[in-house]
């Protein structure tokens, strides 16, 4: 595959960045979308020019630490992380665009890296439960509900990528935040922080910079987990019982 | 950026979901309202005397208890604060939003959001800009566009959708508020934390659907059966 990739670069956080333009051959459709970045970034160092700087973790779709918006899509086009994402899901001859996760409170660290530490402050804000050291408690002293268990762990596979945000025309981090929510809200271990923790993160989120949810859905679409817009429901329901309980 | 610290002293109803919830509280007052309005509109199907003594019976009612066109300022002064709260609010969230994302994206794609939804602000505007002409046109000013009689509220409203372009400039606004309505009455619900389970998601987004439907067809009724010769003076 020969393809056209226009790439932001930025050498650091004070300076302006810009796009440039790349021309790569030999991909091969079996390669992830990192790996192909990685044969580009070979060349340039072959060139002797700077190669694109872009987080990357685990590759195996678990890590949440890679994030490129590939075509004005977050993740690019499959519902997949963009490690996880192969050349297969494009065409020769084809124009990428890669860009950065864009928001105030991701700033671009250099290229295509931003610095997330908004999502760990977030949950540093209250997105925990306080439980006491010491031997591990007996499994099933504590019941949970199957159905509350179940709806918790399916939003705990949200491995806080940031593709919400960058999704958002809003640059809200509210499906982040109502997955974490919702993830500690439905366990029995999650009810006494439950109205300091919604009143927490979202002062945080609001403190980082991120916008106000309008309700539209591009962060689900976007989502490589595929968390659901009832998790903003659910953190507004919280909020508002927080209200009314008087935090 | 902020700067990388940690909140202190935080307060539920200073967060952008408190801001939200006062949008949608007062959302669901204008649901309620232009339902109403709509409603009565239809009386003009019944005739001249029905629609006027309508119009009239809105001043009388809740009498002796209130005072005559008590009701009407009741209205109108819930109304005029829900405007405020609703416009302050969605202000506030806008300017918000705009800061969050300083740099914009050279290519941004947008893979499920609805067009109603991402035209929620433009629309609101043309809304307002509407209700001022609407509010000139019979109730403020009472601007007969035919240059006639202005005091009787039925002829009134037949000489101003007899004509052709003031009938398109009501069905363009109506176009506006049934997109406001299919997003606005969804995005309400999940704001007040209604919509927690896939399928009460799917029910309020078909109650947005409704309730865009019903107002804005509803709405439009009058002025197209007047401009094509069913309602007449």
């Amino acid at each position: 595959m020969r393809l056209t990739l226009n790439i932001w670069r930025q050498a650091n956080a004070d300076v302006q960045g810009a796009m440039h333009r790349y021309e790569l051959d030999g991909v091969s459709e079996d390669m992830s979308f990192l790996e192909m970045l990685d044969v580009l970034n070979e060349q340039l160092n072959a060139k002797g020019e700077e190669p694109i700087a872009f987080d990357s973790d685990c590759r195996e779709g678990i890590c949440g630490m890679c994030g490129l918006m590939i075509n004005g899509m977050a993740h690019g086009p499959e519902v997949t992380t963009t490690c996880q994402l192969h050349m297969r899901s494009f065409n020769d001859g084809d124009e990428i665009t890669i860009e950065p996760w864009r928001a105030e409170a991701f700033p671009v660290v250099k290229d295509l890296c931003v610095d997330r530490g908004a999502l760990d402050r977030m949950i540093q804000s209250g997105g925990y439960i306080s439980a006491n050291t010491g031997s591990a408690p007996e499994a099933n002293s504590v019941p949970a509900a199957r159905d509350k268990a179940m709806r918790a762990f399916n939003v705990a596979t949200c491995i806080g990528c940031g593709a919400c945000v960058a999704a958002c025309p809003n640059g809200s981090a509210s499906l982040f935040v109502g997955a974490k929510i919702t993830h500690l809200g439905e366990l029995p271990q999650g009810q006494p922080e439950r109205d300091s923790r919604v009143v927490g993160m979202v002062a945080q989120h609001d403190h980082e910079g991120f916008g106000g949810c309008t309700n539209i859905g591009e962060c689900t679409a976007a989502c490589p987990k595929e968390i659901p817009m009832d998790v903003i429901s659910q953190l507004n329901k919280d909020l508002r019982t927080a209200l009314k309980n008087g935090h | 950026m902020a700067s990388p610290t940690l909140v202190k002293g935080v307060r539920s109803t200073r967060s952008t979901i408190a801001l939200k919830l006062t949008m949608a509280l007062s959302g669901l007052a204008f649901i309620g309202f232009v339902l109403g309005h709509m409603y009565g509109n239809l009386k003009a199907f019944s005739g001249h005397d029905a629609f006027n003594e309508y119009a009239h019976h809105l001043r009388e009612l809740g009498e002796p208890l209130l005072p005559y066109g008590g009701f009407l300022w009741v209205m109108r002064v819930g109304l005029i604060v829900a405007l405020v709260v609703h416009v302050v609010a969605a202000v506030a969230l806008w300017r918000r939003a705009a800061k969050a994302r300083p740099v914009s994206y050279v290519a941004k794609k947008n893979q499920a959001s609805s067009l109603s939804s991402r035209t929620m602000r433009w629309g609101g505007i043309t809304i307002l800009l509407f209700l001022v002409w609407h509010l000139v046109n019979f109730t403020i000013g009472k601007v007969n566009p035919q240059g006639g009689e202005t005091n009787d509220p039925y002829n009134l409203l037949v000489d101003t959708f007899d004509l052709w372009w003031m009938t398109a400039i009501y069905l363009v606004a109506m176009v506006a508020l049934a997109m406001h309505l299919h997003h606005g009455t969804w995005s309400a619900l999940q704001t007040l934390g209604l919509t927690n389970t896939a399928q009460s998601r799917a029910r309020a987004k078909a109650v947005g659907w409704i309730v865009a439907v019903v107002v804005a067809g509803g709405f439009s009724l009058v002025p197209l059966f007047v401009l094509f010769g069913v309602i007449t003076k």
